[in-house]
């Protein structure tokens, strides 16, 4: 028997040892996943989603790169991380599920746009299509990496802080922590590439800072859900400065200027994290579930 | 007889063949009870698609070794690092080209320090052995590796990056 390659010699014919296989076992299959007494299960599940919703909406918008991007290992990049997002989405939206009765599909695919509960600088089109650009991307990429992976230090158990109450959200933390810390540093690596670089990407990726910064006031105003989980919630005020601080070193590094504080318009208040979102949401969830309602129960 | 453990232990990794489950220190528990196995496995990256496959391999070749009764666990906690990877692993994916990582050590507590430059590491060719190496992407073909280049004899490699 003759092989083209290494894999092929390891492996002889059998197939099903490709890492492509069909259908998905269940995120959390086998962890358990008893809740602590005194914890409120419906926000917890609330707080499952905003957590999910945010990582999942995010992750749509990042594989919408893969092909597009400005180099090719920035599409295996971008994807690789739209990847580990994704992962953190199952499990949050299985969490969430457990309470709900739905499983990761069903919430994924079958909500409607109120019932998302992701921020807006998930969901704003920063290209690739009309009007985005890279530089805008990496500047969303650096906040909000920054502030998930604040969120996810203080949720998962360290010496530091205790970590959230609430097991398999701590654990998922857990998991998801050194993801973050290396998307971030991939955001702020890039952010001064292109910031002390040359005066055209110094431009675009200002530009992009100045797009994305009305959305940052979201990301640190406590929700009620977050109010009604003492000890198992963060409140997100309470990352703030550290996150401020982590982007200040980077703008100082790239050369860049912070823009001013400014608030993008609430509706009656509400935002994201209410299920009021952008204009842009809608065409996300029609590209994202289109297959799944088309063909109800269909499987990769 | 062969154990269930020695049987789990010597399943591969579906996507670095060239490690067994064991050596990528995946594999966490193998208990046996009255023919019924337990397999806890934790993933590496939480959105790693080859953790199903690693599920199926295993009940697979549990099955055919006479278990009927398999279940595979999942656990997150403590998360995998590449640190859990054996001093075994690590030779066996240097044999076969791919840069093994260095050792990281247990992060520090409190918030996560930045790196706003790639932490130098040297990282010594696969092929030719040389340290003086460069980084082509910070992410490569999986979720785990990153893409280099030797300076030296020029061939690039994969490399089993640290987390």
């Amino acid at each position: 028997m003759s092989f083209d390659n290494a894999y092929e010699s390891l492996l002889g014919h059998e197939d099903a040892h490709w890492a492509f296989g069909t259908g998905f076992s269940e995120a959390l299959s086998g962890v358990n996943r008893e809740f602590p007494a005194d914890v409120d299960k419906d926000a917890l599940a609330a707080y499952c989603l905003m957590l999910g919703d945010d990582a999942l909406i995010f992750s749509q918008r990042l594989a919408e790169w893969c092909s597009r991007a400005p180099e090719l290992e920035e599409d295996i990049a971008l994807a690789n991380i739209a990847l580990d997002l994704l992962g953190q989405a199952r499990m949050l939206l299985t969490r969430a599920g457990e309470v709900l009765g739905k499983s990761e599909d069903e919430l994924a695919y079958l909500r409607d746009e109120r019932e998302f509960r992701n921020v807006h600088l998930a969901e704003i089109d920063c290209g690739p299509g009309p009007g985005g650009d890279f530089g805008t991307t990496i500047a969303r990429l650096l906040v909000f990496s920054s502030w998930r992976l604040a969120l996810f230090s203080r949720l998962a158990p360290s010496p530091f802080w205790a970590g959230s109450a609430d097991p398999v959200l701590a654990a998922i933390a857990e998991k998801g922590l050194k993801e973050l810390a290396y998307h971030r540093d991939h955001a702020a690596q890039w952010t001064v590439r292109l910031g002390d670089g040359t005066d055209e990407s110094h431009r675009r990726v200002q530009a992009g800072l100045e797009r994305v910064w009305p959305f940052v006031d979201e990301l640190f105003a406590t929700h009620a859900v977050e109010t009604r989980l003492p000890g198992v919630a963060v409140d997100p005020a309470s990352v703030k400065s550290e996150v401020d601080g982590v982007l200040d070193a980077v703008l100082s590094a790239a050369g860049l200027t912070r823009p001013a504080d400014t608030r993008a318009a609430r509706v009656a208040g509400m935002a994201g994290r209410d299920g009021v979102h952008t204009e842009a949401m809608g065409y996300l969830l029609a590209e994202m579930q289109h297959l799944h309602r088309s063909l109800p129960g269909a499987v990769w | 007889m062969t154990t269930a453990l020695e049987i789990a232990s010597a399943v591969r990794d579906p996507e670095l063949p060239v490690l067994t489950l064991a050596d990528l220190g995946v594999l966490r528990d193998v208990s046996e009870a009255d023919g019924r196995v337990v397999v806890t496995i934790t993933p590496t990256y939480s959105g790693c698609p080859a953790i199903d496959e690693m599920g199926a391999d295993l009940r697979r070749s549990l099955t055919s070794a006479g278990y009927s009764e398999v279940e595979v666990r999942l656990s997150l906690s403590p998360a995998w690092t590449t640190d859990w990877i054996s001093d075994e692993g690590r030779s066996k994916l240097a044999a076969a080209g791919i840069a093994p990582p260095s050792r990281v050590g247990p992060s520090v507590a409190g918030p996560v320090p930045l790196n706003l430059v790639p932490p130098s590491r040297q990282v010594a060719c696969p092929q030719c052995g040389s340290p003086n190496t460069s980084e082509i992407s910070r992410f490569g073909s999986t979720a785990c590796k990153a893409l280099r280049r030797c300076n030296a004899c020029a061939e690039p490699f994969e490399h089993v990056k640290e987390i």
